[in-house]
């Protein structure tokens, strides 16, 4: 084997070493850094963090302001679905051209944003600044308020510049602009019991299935940040009597906003895995001390298990000792995910994470296996080295990670914000364990350069 | 069933009234201009593109081209912080390009701009000179092009950086070589790449294409880790493109600007100039193999006289199931201009073209390549997917070819989308299409021909099998 086939050959750069961590190594480990030039970081910038976690809100109206490709890079791509309006599927842009960056885009933006809200009547209008906007000038808060008194919709304008830093702060700006309108519709009707789900986006209907869940055990859920979201449930979600927090990256922000101004409690928890799932449930009925919620969450766990576990052991059979390497956003995913691929025999051997912090990455380095590699902030490169020295047989990650995975003859299972198929909740446990298995076990493998000279295939023997 | 009509109706789930808001973009159909410069920097070999900026930009793009072709699509950054917005990105662009080398070892870092750098102010030349000055000028040469998306669209940048890398590096030449071409192809797919590379060996010639992104962005299975994917067209061939007996600019949009790639090596480098368009339909293709002959001093190849006969032949079957036909088309200008030519040319009228781009004489460049008068042909430059939408509604086309963004639209109307051009990203295959030549007009139309048919069949009552 040559050291590019091993990834011997690659290596990591200076800059990032400390970034690069394995688990019995002793080693410092550190985390929250802004990425190293030339790296080719797989994060992306504040405004992607600001776009991704108001995008759901689907009776709102989003528009970006600024140069084209900020806009159009996440037209409709996104699996996060609504039950009704269907606004927030649009990219609306506005466009600045040359002129408007020399002269100022505010003539532009409020006339843009007083058609379109005469036109597709949206119940809030979110407002995005790009890189340039604070550069030319503009004072986006002024045209927002002047548009909000003409149209009596609220403009809230998200302060999320890219260059501002990665998604994380993208995630701040957003928080604080949903938070405008918080506390601003009445909560009548919202019982003891209740809970706004945060940081629970409704991928391929995600929040569906949870909410369900609390319904059966009798909890209301009074919001679900962002999630098949609605400005009005936005306005009154301070009503509610618990958050749980379920990307605690993303809405972290906006959960210690309703805690210190509203008195709400707030609990992380995750809804990837059985283990999770259950444990979620539990949570909230003991926070609620109510022995009969209890009674009916054990139920509900034992009868969801019941339906989808004989299935999951069968995958674990075929999946056994597989090894597997994980790359998401935040770490608190990550978590969840070497818990599931546990759960169905396979071992962690790369865990990353875009943005994870330093308190998520204890956790993280705790669950992990010996020998296990940690990475923060990766890129291709090292996401490759350790795909080959580790041998892995599936990738976890999103698109971009896509590639590295299957040009080396790796599985891959996308487990980001583009996918249509759910993976949370306990029906989301059984697809996750469908879409590990179609790939590791799919039979085109042989034919990888890579693994057919594993199992010694050789297309010109004689050359040997 | 969730309407898909997304842009023209309120978020209570009624009709939108009044006028269009005019003032927004609404589901834009052209991408930014540094997308463009990237798609060309894959093309050359060992090249690592570099985007001046947000690392967004760069994410973003990665994404979005790793979508279509499903490769590996690195692009480093500069990844800016408020504090290099403020007092400019040179220490960023100096670190980042230490580490691209460091990483990669690339033989070329093709740096691009972005809006953030450009507004601030960035002097590229000079950035690039203090590194190479500090540098002791060892390492990979640096090309840079201004690719602002506040001035163009990615088919502006696609052509701004082929501008760019002939002007850095294609040397004059005192001496020909004799059977070398040029070809400065649009932003088509991997395997119209191949397909002229192959047609000029056809000829005895042998071909520089910039950029050829067949390889990097279509290539075979991995057994170990490549930095930069393999292919592309060698720096040393680049260099010679001054010394080509001609260039091939297979672009109309590119026939009048002020300078292009094609035009620049024709002025700087006495390499005389064919521009042609997107070689789609018989007509154009001929245009092609017209030049290839007088390059080459050759007549056509058998097997290609040939290809064309079966071509002829199956307009001839297939004429009946597409005459008289419309079509709504969006893209590229020269994709589109191209595919109108074709589409004209079989019977079908291209009712609605439309771009992205703000293209100078949109109309009359497709008024040059549409057979018949442009009464029932409507020229949209500069428009987005909202006003195509609304036009086609009211146009009712039979058949709309596109990116998958049209989706939502054939679905809404009922009508069949071809999907052509970029993205493609609800389908896969989209590098393999092959569009140029009579092999590619062959494929396309049978793909044609084949969505009519579908489309009878599909809303037939009596569901024949028999067509």
């Amino acid at each position: 084997m040559t050291p590019d086939q091993t990834g011997e050959s690659i290596h990591v750069l200076d800059d990032r070493a400390a970034q690069v961590w394995t688990k019995g190594s002793g080693k410092e480990f550190a985390c929250d850094r802004k990425s190293t030039a030339g790296a080719v970081t797989q994060r992306a910038c504040a405004f992607c963090g600001s776009r991704v976690v108001l995008y759901p809100i689907a009776d709102a109206l989003h528009i970006v302001h600024g140069p084209i490709g900020c806009a159009v890079y996440n037209w409709d791509i996104r699996g996060a679905l609504s039950s009704g309006p269907q606004l927030h599927r649009n990219s609306f842009s506005t466009d600045l051209a040359e002129k408007e960056v020399i002269f100022g885009g505010e003539k532009k933006l409020k006339a843009s944003l007083i058609e379109l809200i005469e036109f597709y009547k949206p119940k809030a209008a979110f407002v995005y600044s790009t890189c340039i906007v604070g550069l030319i000038g503009d004072d986006v808060e002024a045209i927002c308020k002047q548009v909000t008194q003409m149209t009596g919709i609220d403009c809230i304008p998200v302060d999320s510049p890219g260059f501002k830093g990665t998604k994380k702060s993208g995630y701040q700006a957003a928080c604080e602009a949903a938070y405008k309108l918080v506390g601003t519709a009445k909560t009548d009707g919202i019982k003891k019991h209740s809970i706004n789900l945060m940081g629970e986006f409704n991928i391929a209907g995600e929040a569906w299935m949870i909410r369900k869940y609390f319904e059966r055990i009798g909890v209301q859920v009074v919001a679900t940040i962002t999630g098949d979201g609605r400005v009005d449930d936005l306005r009154r979600c301070h009503g509610a009597s618990l958050n749980l927090v379920q990307c605690s990256g993303s809405m972290t922000h906006l959960s210690k906003l309703l805690e210190d101004k509203h008195g709400i409690p707030m609990k992380r928890v995750s809804f990837f895995g059985f283990e999770d799932t259950a444990q979620a449930l539990y949570d909230t009925a003991e926070h609620f001390g109510d022995s009969e919620m209890m009674a009916r969450a054990e139920a509900l766990v034992r009868e969801e298990i019941a339906k989808y576990a004989p299935r999951i052991k069968a995958y674990k059979k075929q999946l056994k000792g597989k090894k597997a390497a994980l790359y998401v956003g935040g770490a608190f995913k990550a978590f969840s995910l070497v818990l599931a691929l546990r759960a169905l025999g396979m071992q962690t051997v790369l865990a990353g994470t875009q943005t994870g912090n330093a308190e998520d990455y204890e956790q993280l380095k705790e669950i992990c296996d010996p020998g296990t590699v940690i990475v923060d902030d990766s890129n291709p490169l090292e996401l490759a080295k350790f795909v080959l020295e580790k041998d892995v047989d599936l990738f976890i990650g999103g698109v971009k990670e896509r590639p590295i995975a299957y040009k080396l003859g790796v599985a891959f299972c996308d487990h980001n914000h583009e996918r249509k198929i759910p993976l949370a909740g306990f029906e989301g446990m059984l697809h996750f364990a469908d879409e590990v298995a179609r790939s590791v076990l799919s039979p085109v493998w042989k034919f990888a350069p890579r693994r057919s000279f594993k199992t010694n295939i050789h297309l010109n023997p004689g050359n040997d | 069933m969730i309407a898909t009509n997304t842009d023209c109706t309120t978020t209570e789930g009624t009709p939108a009234l009044g006028p269009e808001p005019e003032a927004a973009t609404r589901n834009a159909c052209k991408l930014c201009a540094p997308l463009g410069a990237a798609m060309v920097f894959k093309g050359i070999r060992g090249c690592l593109p570099f985007l001046h900026g947000s690392q967004g930009c760069a994410t973003y793009i990665r994404r979005y081209m790793i979508s279509h072709f499903r490769e590996p699509v690195d692009i480093a950054s500069s990844s800016f912080s408020e504090d290099d917005a403020i007092f400019g990105g040179a220490r960023n662009f100096e670190l980042g390009i230490e580490n691209v080398i460091s990483q990669y070892q690339p033989e070329l870092i093709g740096v691009a701009t972005t809006c953030l750098s450009e507004t601030i102010g960035d002097h590229m030349l000079g950035m690039i000179k203090t590194y190479q000055d500090n540098h002791q000028a060892e390492g990979p040469p640096l090309v840079h092009v201004s690719t602002p998306a506040y001035s163009g669209t990615h088919s502006d940048g696609y052509f701004a950086t082929t501008l760019a890398i002939v002007k850095k590096f294609a040397l004059p030449s005192n001496f020909r070589l004799s059977h070398r071409v040029n070809i400065i192809p649009a932003m088509m797919s991997c395997a119209d790449l191949r397909h002229l590379r192959e047609l000029c060996e056809r000829y005895g010639l042998s071909s520089t294409l910039l950029p050829d992104y067949n390889a990097t962005l279509e290539g075979g299975s991995w057994d170990a880790y490549h930095r930069i994917s393999p292919g592309g067209t060698s720096l040393e061939e680049i260099e010679e493109m001054g010394a080509s007996t001609a260039t091939l600019e297979l672009s109309h949009s590119q026939a009048n600007v002020k300078q292009s790639a094609g035009s620049y090596l024709e002025s700087a480098c006495a390499v005389p100039l064919h521009s042609l368009g997107w070689p789609i339909g018989i007509r154009l293709s001929d245009q092609l193999f017209t030049s290839l002959s007088e390059i080459s001093g050759r007549e056509m190849p058998s097997e290609i006289a040939d290809e064309r006969a079966r071509l002829v032949d199956a307009y001839v079957d297939a004429h009946k199931y597409v005459s008289g036909k419309t079509a709504a088309l969006y893209g590229e200008p020269d994709f589109v201009i191209g595919m109108a030519a074709f589409l004209s040319e079989i019977g079908v009228r291209p009712i609605l073209c439309a771009t992205g781009s703000k293209t100078p004489q949109w109309k009359e460049l497709l008024h040059n390549e549409i057979e018949g008068d442009m009464a029932d042909v409507e020229a949209l430059a500069g428009v987005d997917h909202a006003k195509l939408a609304s036009r086609t509604r009211e146009r009712k086309p039979d058949l709309l070819i596109g990116s998958s963004k049209g989706y939502p639209l054939a679905r809404e109307l009922g009508i069949p989308l071809l999907r052509c051009g970029f993205p493609i990203h609800d389908r896969i295959g989209g590098q393999r299409q092959l569009y140029v030549g009579y092999r590619g007009t062959q494929q396309i139309f049978d793909r044609v021909v084949n969505a009519f048919l579908e489309a009878k069949q599909e809303y037939s009552e009596t569901g024949y099998s028999y067509l």
